[in-house]
């Protein structure tokens, strides 16, 4: 039987249409075996977390490059425990400065992949994570 | 047949060797391709040029087919435009960083809009929550463009709204402004981004539907040749496509494409393009290679005035005149040691320059990590101001014509867009392409495959990908632009206080009529006007658009 290969949702939180990111993570994650989602722009947390759901995803990449990073992410871990699904990894990548890094890893963010993070790196920790779990 | 003599005999073979050699070595060259996948040689000549003809291929400044700049003596009777993208928080704000820029030189503004607005969503709107002021000016009504504008000299300094989904609002607010300051309409000045076939491709900020958002772009096309002719309704946009992941070539073929649509949709309302097409104007992207960026806009340039003659018979020399603002693109800035950008932004500004833009802007050395602070602004109009006053590039037309690498780039590249739009046509046409989403796989594809050439070192970027230093210490070097909540705060008080103190039953009425004729066929502008004076909200409008036009479904195939 083949071996289940890992879900990944890529969304693009907010009013933020800069998507390049988000694409090209998709198409990395997707050339490292992964089944990809993307959920296209402007989704509201709430619209994410029913995808996600839905979707039955491992793992969910939030692109953020407005600034936004640290509302949108606290709302999206609140949104997981509500929904007693709080096992799906949560990562982060866009433009999201060293120093807002600490205070995201406490809210529970698993991974943050700024801009020019290398894919193997992405693809890597996506992998060794969700087997952890 | 006799055999040749001795002496020569061996000449022949002497040469003969030396020819293999020179072709072994030639092999042994670094082969170099460009992004738009053109072949270059390490050495041009006239032989590239054999059929180059002065008059046919470039013409002289100002002549067709305008290669080497549309007007007769370029920056040696006017300099380009300095015209630095800035907007933040509330338009009191703005207001004061457009005078601070003012007071240092610049001579022309670019506003930046917060992201809720650029979506047609007010202050107030939970959907904006996070966003009031994050990354450009929040506007919601009329009151904000009279703040905004106060006291600096709307006649004399030309505003560019970056400004699509909401285009029409914006623009009719920014007429409003300045009626009311006692300019009259037909003497405005300015333009607006106004594009939004770019923004399904890259950037986002769409609202509606592709076939209403068109009626609202021909709407504001058709009503300002009509009413304001001065005012530049829309600029097209190669940048955003091309920081999207497009080659050089894709940004001039896509944006040629998207311009076209425009032109056709504007002409079904009876206007020749002579007409109109004057008042259109280009934003381009600079990053990557100076002379592939060269050729790409003198090729441009040449290559609009010929569809322009030949395509829609035009025969008023200002419809040919391929009118841009090239600026130095994000997309080529690093986040890794950031002053290396100020660098970039130099040579971006001096790409610029010998391309023969109207109009300059560079994204400034911290924009890979904030909106630029004031420091970094006024580097990037420093950059601008001492290519003119210092390093002689507003002396001499045009000063790379002639060079044998550079013509031949020129045809290359002009060859090349033509190819590339003659494939557009074949598959549909753009708006067909970007309604199925095939533009942007095929530049999220090139995204991609860009990514991977700077992952592997491929494509270099020096001190990212190459001679990188491990321990980075960018962070201390940037000054970043805080997220003012209070800001927020005082902006959605400000909006109560207003809906509270307009006439509300006239709002009402304005926004019924503006309801009533988005069902119908009529152009909406007098109707957005008609609203943007009574102190209508952006929202509100939008929200009555959406009504009639519902919104954009995004094709998400990757």
């Amino acid at each position: 039987m083949p071996e289940k290969r890992i879900r990944v949702l890529i969304a693009k939180p907010g009013l933020d249409g800069h998507d390049v990111g988000a694409k090209v993570v998709a198409h990395a994650l997707r050339d490292a075996g992964m089944e990809v989602v993307y959920t296209g722009l402007h989704q509201t947390v709430e619209q994410i977390l029913a995808t996600a759901l839905q979707e039955d995803v491992d793992v969910i990449g939030l692109s953020i490059l407005s600034g936004a990073h640290l509302p949108i992410a606290e709302r999206l871990m609140a949104g997981l425990k509500a929904e007693k699904a709080d096992d799906i990894m949560v990562v982060l990548g866009g433009n999201i400065p060293r120093r807002d890094h600490d205070r995201l890893r406490a809210m529970g963010v698993a991974g943050i992949f700024p801009t020019s993070s290398r894919f193997e790196k992405i693809a890597d920790f996506i992998k060794e994570k969700v087997k952890v779990q | 047949m006799s055999e040749p003599p001795e002496g020569a005999k061996g000449a022949g073979k002497a040469d003969d060797k030396k020819k293999e050699e020179k072709k072994r070595e030639e092999k042994k060259v670094r082969p170099v391709v460009l992004e738009s996948g053109i072949e270059v040689k390490p050495v041009y000549g006239p032989q590239d040029l054999e059929d180059f003809d002065y008059g046919k291929d470039l013409g002289n400044p100002g002549e067709y087919p305008f290669t080497r700049g549309i007007h007769p003596l370029m920056y040696r009777s006017r300099p380009y435009t300095m015209r630095q993208y800035a907007g933040f928080g509330t338009p009191r704000e703005t207001n004061q960083r457009f005078k601070y820029l003012i007071s240092q030189g610049q001579n022309a503004l670019n506003v930046a809009f917060s992201l809720h607005s650029q979506m047609g969503i007010d202050s107030d709107d939970p959907l904006a929550e996070g966003e009031v002021g994050r990354v450009g000016m929040a506007v919601d009504t009329l009151r904000d463009f009279e703040e905004a504008f106060d006291g600096i000299p709307i006649d004399r300094i030309s505003t560019s709204l970056t400004i699509n989904g909401s285009a029409a609002i914006m623009i009719a607010m920014y007429l409003a402004m300045a009626e009311k300051r006692g300019v009259k309409l037909e003497d405005v000045r300015g333009n607006a981004q106004n594009d939004i076939l770019k923004e399904y491709i890259g950037r986002g900020t769409w609202i509606f539907p592709m076939e209403p958002s068109i009626r609202l772009i021909t709407d504001t096309i058709e009503y300002c040749t009509r009413k304001a002719p001065k005012y530049y309704p829309v600029s097209v946009c190669g940048y955003h496509i091309r920081e999207s992941g497009a080659n050089p070539v894709q940004e001039i073929a896509y944006a040629y494409c998207i311009a076209r649509a425009y032109i056709r949709s504007v002409m079904a309302r009876g206007l020749h393009p002579d007409e109109f097409v004057g008042r259109f104007s280009f934003n381009f992207d600079i990053h990557g290679n100076l002379f592939e960026q060269v050729g790409k806009f003198r090729a441009a340039r040449r290559l609009w005035a010929r569809i322009m003659k030949n395509e829609f018979c035009c025969t008023n020399p200002d419809s040919m005149q391929m009118k841009m603002i090239a600026g130095g693109g994000g997309g080529g800035l690093t986040i890794e040691e950031p002053e290396n950008n100020i660098v970039r932004g130099a040579y971006y500004g001096l790409i610029s320059a010998l391309s023969g833009t109207q109009t300059m802007a560079l994204c400034s050395y911290d924009e890979a990590y904030t909106i630029p602070s004031k420091k970094a602004a006024l580097i990037s109009l420093r950059t601008m101001q001492m290519l003119v006053e210092e390093m002689g590039l507003a002396d001499t037309v045009d000063p790379l014509a002639g060079s044998y690498y550079i013509e031949w780039l020129t045809n290359e590249f002009e060859r090349r867009i033509m190819q590339e739009m003659t494939r557009v046509d074949a598959q549909g046409g753009m708006e067909r392409l970007v309604a199925d989403g095939t533009i942007q796989r095929e530049v999220s594809r090139q995204a991609y495959l860009l990514e991977k050439k700077l992952q592997t070192g491929e494509m270099v970027k020096v001190g990212m990908n190459k001679y990188r230093q491990e321990e980075s210490l960018e962070e201390q070097t940037v000054e970043f632009h805080e997220y003012n909540v209070a800001v927020a705060k005082e902006k959605i008080e400000g909006l109560k206080q207003l809906k509270a103190a307009r006439d509300g039953p006239a709002v009402k009425a304005a926004l019924d009529r503006l309801r009533n004729a988005a069902k119908g066929k009529d152009n909406l502008m007098p109707f957005i006007l008609e609203a943007v004076k009574a102190y209508a909200t952006v929202g509100e409008m939008t929200n009555v658009m959406k009504e009639v036009f519902g919104t954009f479904k995004e094709p998400v195939n990757l």
